[in-house]
């Protein structure tokens, strides 16, 4: 007991990592007891994470569970984890998912255990970089987590559809998916490397506890700058660095338009990981490092970013209602979706230190978090319509409610949980996040309201289109007859749908956390 | 149990309904409109002791302290965001309409759905039932109404709806009306498209809720100002002088607005939406796709209400910086489009054939009354008007479902397939449906406003004397023009549904509904008479101050300052006595003997305007050039293709096509000609001279050593020669 509770950190982070190494031990033959391992294993977090939210005292300023061990002495860099409210309330939301998907992945057959040892590895790099304390390791987690991801895009993506790049040469869909993806992160990592590094050379250490100290009142250098920069251009630099990097992954429009194809090509539970936490980490950067270490570049800023989050609200909801295949419909949606929570962020930056930051700031974080239970519910349930169906353009659908009622029954919830109706979780972020940004940047939080209005126009879409409507009859009858939702697949909903209505109706109990949390950031 | 607590618990029962018949009774039909009519019941029975307890406490006392509590919800920084309920005056009054109509609408919905019949013979989940064949004992076959097939799931629905209204009416907070609000748009979007199989049903039910959420985005932003504004949401804070000073005193810096007016205007529009007002009223009429007890539900006692209720509980914000007989902007705005909305969607009325779209277009125009009436500052009258309005428009409403449900056993029975719904398809009903023509005819009157004996008199005469006794000439003129039209329309309806002989077969063959469905309408026709007489004014010729006016008291006291009452006057008495008995006979002068296939009398006089009128003015098509077709066009092609496509990954590509060309250069002129040619160069030059050596590789020893021989003295030479000779 007592070295679980004070490694309790380190084990959460590299449990997963173990499993995979177990799994890549296990026979690849025996597919069954691959999942079943992987799935137990990927529980083992989630309950230490359980553990860790019971223990974590949400009264105490500053991080907590603490654990710093030395690693690169020379450059002063330390194996340093710990966390506070907001990075407890990703790294619960990255262990819950991890087994819901675990468990939704149950139906691959092809390499299973490659495909769980990779889901396992990439757990680990997410949980990297909520828990790291030092900018090193956050970079390093940062690309570990890429690399699972674009394996399980580019081999075990959808094998339909290809893409014209330009004067005729195609390639297939997952292969563009996968490698727009990848390409797209690693420009931004490029920055990000040369932003700590940047940082490391001139404030002499990477640890961010200290770093939250000197960096931001930094106004001489003590070691003479890299090419003799002067502190001034040394703090653009590493600014510029950060957020395009973190605006690529939230992703900012317009850097969003690697999200859509890997979206809509990678595996289902791919999708679900990528939209639920994957683009938390964009995010999570920006009121990680972005606000705390440069509160006054961030607000010298904070306007274009209020924009670029704007045209992400007003332009995703666009294009989420332009599509046609149901799955990239769900992929638009995130952009929409995490409009919001950008114009928290910016609105926070701007108004540091009034209520107005505090509220906004707690509407972002929240929706961070409801945003990945929403969206990975969505692809998921795109996910079983489209494993039965082996299509996703919802022409092909329609009038499937009184086959697939229970499967009806669920959609509609979740796609009201993703619309932010009041009584479901999304509402109350989406609130707070307009609460406020109204009185910090009005007119942008008005236009927004386009967006919101056509949120409604796509998830109605996406319902009208699949189950509303006289009935396609090609799934009545025969080989194609459809089939309702299966226990397995309830089971990964459930928990879902439960947190979505709980969320919705008494968001205290995690809003709470992050408020404190929020009340010492900033 | 306490009060507070007991408000609590109102909402709760149909919320319970809704998951327990969704989770485990939606396939037995009985246990789940057990469950949710015992919902009801329950609901219904605590708003009746919170009344009872709220009058005991005495208008002017539950005025200044009324029923509340409030518990922490959400925290937002140093403080907390607190919810809670609150039942004052004009809570109480909202709450017991609310419960009678909701109770009235659960009961009807078992017979409507006709609980008791056989399953139909080709009935399908998301159609209207089609009838079953049944043999009676001689051999017969008939044809008879088939239980619906998703009954459950329509009880499921309205319990949940009933939820939403509860939530909306005891709240004392704006963020958990706008809850109860929303949820009701969900509902009302479930259950218009009900049978959702019908293409129209599925088209009205996302124009619904688009176009409310218009509405709803708005009022989003006027709480969240609100909220920024004053850091609280609940009525009673805000609603101080004090606040309602800063608010009225602070400018918003748009169009010289104060906050408080434009917060107003902004909440302001969410009603637009929610009570279907112009420009966004385009959806209530296409509402009339879902079942009949839902546009009861919907139209009179719930949804739309919503709408006008809400802007009657923030009256003192709407109403701040008004100086004597000077209306704020916000007020004129909303006078202005009550106003027009009322005429307007009268007139659209008069040329309506389907029944349930002419009560459709006549909600529109009485919650335009109610509008109007809050906008000269009438607020005891509009809040009177919406009391009456939700008795005799559900007691309408249920009864043109009765009508309906009557006219299609007929179809069913005679194999006649005539379109149940259409008036001119009707005729003589009065001697088969007796107790829904009495019924209806006493809605017809209320909503007429036929003197005295109506509660529709009584406030719809109470917003005209306002009206006129404030100098509000045009909105008075409207809406006497309106009432007129009203009064018309109406007795057009009765005269072509009950009166004369009838039209069609189906309707020689109509039938009278089950108890289920008669008994709601008696109840509410009770209502749509008794409920006017506690609102007469004193100084009535007359019947004034035999009953005390306890409506004016009751309600008046909600507010900080008790409105005065309005000035008796006989102008707006005679008007309102001739608009509503002229039109009642006009209305019955031109119908009274229309023949089977005769078209509309008003059809040749009216000419081209009576084209115009049918088609709604055209406005649901201008609305598809003018926003949806451009919004297909701009998320389609501009957004999707144009945007992120065309540029942002053109973009893209060509910075990828760049790299790849560049790759090209280094592999063409750099790899390939210079490292790829050195290194051959090298490895060449190797083995070339490697070529040359091998002549002297001859595999002799003898040879190796004369070689190894001569190079070591040759090497000793040099080496000692330059020793010698430095």
């Amino acid at each position: 007991m007592e070295f679980i509770s004070s490694n309790l950190l380190t084990l959460i982070l590299f449990l997963p990592v173990l499993s995979a190494l177990v799994v890549a031990l296990l026979p690849s033959e025996e597919k069954k007891l691959i999942r079943w391992v992987a799935l137990i294993a990927s529980f083992l977090p989630l309950a230490l994470t359980l553990f860790l939210w019971f223990e974590f005292d949400a009264s105490k300023a500053g991080f907590q569970f603490e654990q710093q061990v030395t690693w690169f002495e020379a450059i002063n860099s330390s194996y340093h984890l710990g966390v506070d409210g907001v990075s407890l309330t990703m790294v619960l939301l990255t262990t819950l998912l991890t087994p819901l998907c675990i468990l939704a992945s149950f139906s691959i057959e092809d390499r299973v255990k490659g495909y769980m040892a990779l889901f396992l590895m990439l757990e680990t790099g997410m949980l990297g970089v909520f828990l790291s304390l030092d900018l090193l390791l956050f970079f390093v987690f940062w690309e570990i987590g890429l690399v699972p991801m674009y394996f399980l895009i580019n081999q075990w993506g959808s094998e339909k559809g290809e893409r014209e790049l330009w004067g005729g040469v195609k390639v297939k869909a997952r292969t563009y998916a996968s490698f727009k993806f990848m390409i797209y992160t690693m420009a931004g990592s490029l920055g990000l490397l040369l932003a700590v590094q940047l940082i490391g050379v001139v404030a002499g250490t990477f640890d961010l506890t200290q770093l939250f100290q000197i960096w931001p009142t930094l106004t001489t250098l003590d070691n003479i700058g890299p090419l003799g920069l002067s502190v001034g251009t040394v703090k653009v630099i590493v600014f510029w660095a950060f957020v395009i990097a973190f605006a690529l992954k939230v992703p900012v429009w317009p850097f969003h338009t690697w999200l859509p194809d890997a979206h809509t090509e990678a595996p289902t539970a791919g999708s679900m990981i990528l939209a639920g936490v994957l683009l938390k980490l964009g995010a999570y950067g920006f009121l990680r490092l972005v606000l705390p270490l440069f509160p006054a570049e961030a607000k010298t800023y904070a306007g274009a970013l209020a924009f670029l989050a704007t045209m992400a609200i007003i332009f995703g909801a666009f294009s989420s209602f332009g599509q046609s295949d149901f799955k990239r419909l769900v992929a638009y949606s995130s952009v929409n979706h995490m409009g919001f929570v950008v114009l928290g962020i910016a609105a926070a930056a701007y108004a540091a230190g009034t209520d107005h930051a505090t509220i906004a700031m707690n509407g972002a974080v929240l929706q961070m978090f409801n945003h990945g239970l929403s969206a990975a519910g969505m692809f998921f349930l795109v996910g079983v319509i489209y494993e039965r169906t082996h299509t996703r353009n919802l022409d092909d659908f329609g009038g499937l409610f009184p086959l697939v009622p229970v499967y009806g029954g669920i959609l509609i919830f979740t796609s009201m949980a993703s619309l932010g109706l009041p009584g479901l979780n999304g509402f109350i972020s989406e609130f707070l996040v307009v609460r406020g940004a109204w009185p910090v940047f009005t007119v942008y939080t008005a236009l927004g309201m386009i967006g919101l209005l056509f949120t409604g126009a796509y998830i109605l879409k996406g319902i009208k289109q699949v189950l509303h409507g006289p009935l396609n009859e090609q799934w009545a009858f025969g080989e194609h007859l459809l089939t309702d939702i299966r226990p397995r697949e309830i089971f990964v909903m459930a928990p879902l749908m439960v947190l979505m209505l709980w969320l919705g109706v008494w968001p205290a109990w995690l809003l709470d956390v992050i408020n404190r949390a929020v009340e010492v950031l900033f | 149990m306490t009060t507070e607590l007991l408000i609590w618990l109102i909402p709760l029962p149909p919320l319970l309904a809704f998951f327990l018949i969704v989770l485990f009774t939606n396939r037995r039909k009985a246990l789940s409109h057990t469950i949710a009519v015992g919902a009801a019941l329950l609901s219904w029975g605590g708003s009746m002791v919170v009344f009872w307890r709220a009058l005991q406490e005495g208008a002017h006392h539950l005025g200044a302290h009324p029923f509340e509590s409030a518990i922490d919800w959400l925290p937002t920084g140093g403080s907390w965001f607190r919810i809670g309920v609150l039942i004052d005056p004009l809570g109480a009054a909202v709450l017991f309409f609310v419960a009678w109509t909701v109770l009235m609408i659960f009961l009807y919905s078992v017979g409507y759905h006709n609980f008791g019949q056989p399953k139909g013979d080709h009935d399908r989940a998301g159609l209207p039932p089609h009838g079953a064949t049944v043999e009676d004992e001689h051999g017969h076959k008939h044809t008879v109404p088939s239980i619906e097939p998703m009954y459950s799931r329509f009880f499921a629905f309205i319990g949940l709806f009933a939820f939403g209204m509860y939530t909306l009416v005891v709240s004392d907070n704006l963020l958990t009306l706008f809850v109860g609000w929303e949820i009701m748009g969900l509902c009302s979007y479930l259950l218009i498209g009900f049978w959702y199989g019908k293409k129209s049903a599925r088209a009205a039910m996302i124009k619904a809720f688009i176009t409310t959420r218009v509405g709803d985005v708005f009022m989003l932003l006027g709480i969240a100002y609100l909220y920024a504004a004053t850091g609280t949401l609940n009525f009673r804070a805000i609603f101080t002088e004090e606040v309602l000073h800063h608010l009225a005193a602070e400018p918003s810096g748009f169009f010289g607005l104060s906050a408080a007016g434009l917060i107003g205007i902004l909440l302001f529009i969410g009603t637009v939406g929610k009570s279907a007002q112009f420009p966004l009223h385009v959806w209530l009429p296409d509402a009339m796709e879902g079942p009949t007890p839902v546009s009861a539900m919907i139209h009179a006692a719930t949804m739309v209400s919503a709408g006008v209720y809400m802007v009657i509980r923030i009256f003192p914000l709407l109403s701040a910086g008004a100086e004597h007989g000077h209306l704020t902007t916000a007020m004129n705005a909303m006078a202005f489009i009550g106003a027009f909305t009322a005429l307007f969607a009268a007139t659209i009325a008069i040329a309506q054939n389907d029944i349930k779209r002419v009560l459709a277009y006549s909600t529109i125009s009485q919650l335009g009354y109610m509008i109007a009436a809050l906008g000269i500052g009438a607020y005891v009258a509009a809040t009177f008007h919406l009391v009456t309005h939700a008795f005799f428009k559900a007691l309408l409403f249920l009864g043109s479902g009765s009508v309906i449900h009557g006219v299609e056993h007929g179809v069913l029975h005679t194999d006649d397939h005539v379109d149940p719904q259409d008036m001119f398809n009707m005729g003589g009903l009065r001697r088969k449906m007796p107790l829904t023509f009495w019924t209806f005819l006493i809605g017809g009157f209320a909503l007429s406003g036929f003197p005295i004996l109506t509660a529709g008199f009584w406030s719809k005469d109470e917003i005209l004397a306002d009206a006129f006794g404030h100098g509000h000439m045009a909105v008075f003129i409207t809406l006497a023009v309106a009432a007129f039209l009203t009064a018309f329309y109406t007795m057009r309806q009765i005269t072509l549904s009950f009166f004369g002989e009838p039209r069609t077969k189906a309707a020689e063959h109509a039938h009278e509904t089950p108890w289920t469905m008669t008994t709601p309408l008696v109840i509410l026709a009770v209502f749509a008479i008794g409920y006017g007489w506690v609102g007469i004014p004193e100084q009535f010729p007359g019947i004034g101050g035999l009953i005390p006016n306890w409506f004016h008291d009751w309600v008046g006291s909600t507010l900080l300052h008790h409105p005065k009452a309005v000035e008796f006057n006989i102008v707006p008495l005679l008007t309102s006595l001739g608009v509503a008995l002229g039109g009642l006979f006009f209305g019955w002068l031109v119908y009274r003997n229309i023949e089977a296939g005769q078209e509309d009398p008003l059809k040749k006089p009216l000419g081209p305007i009576y084209t115009l009128l049918q088609n709604k003015y055209y406005i649901d098509e201008l609305y598809d050039l003018v926003f949806v077709k451009p919004a297909m066009w701009i998320s389609e092609t501009l957004s999707y293709q144009w945007m992120d496509r065309g540029l942002i990954d053109g973009i893209l590509h060509t910075f990828s096509r760049a790299a790849y060309a560049l790759g090209g250069v280094f592999r063409n002129y750099i790899d390939m000609p210079i490292i790829n040619g050195f290194g051959d160069f090298v490895g060449e030059g190797v083995k070339k001279l490697g070529r040359a050596f091998r002549v002297i590789q001859t595999g002799r020893v003898q040879q190796y050593m004369v070689i190894a021989l001569v190079l070591a003295f040759g090497t000793l030479f040099y080496y000692l020669y330059n020793w010698m000779i430095p």
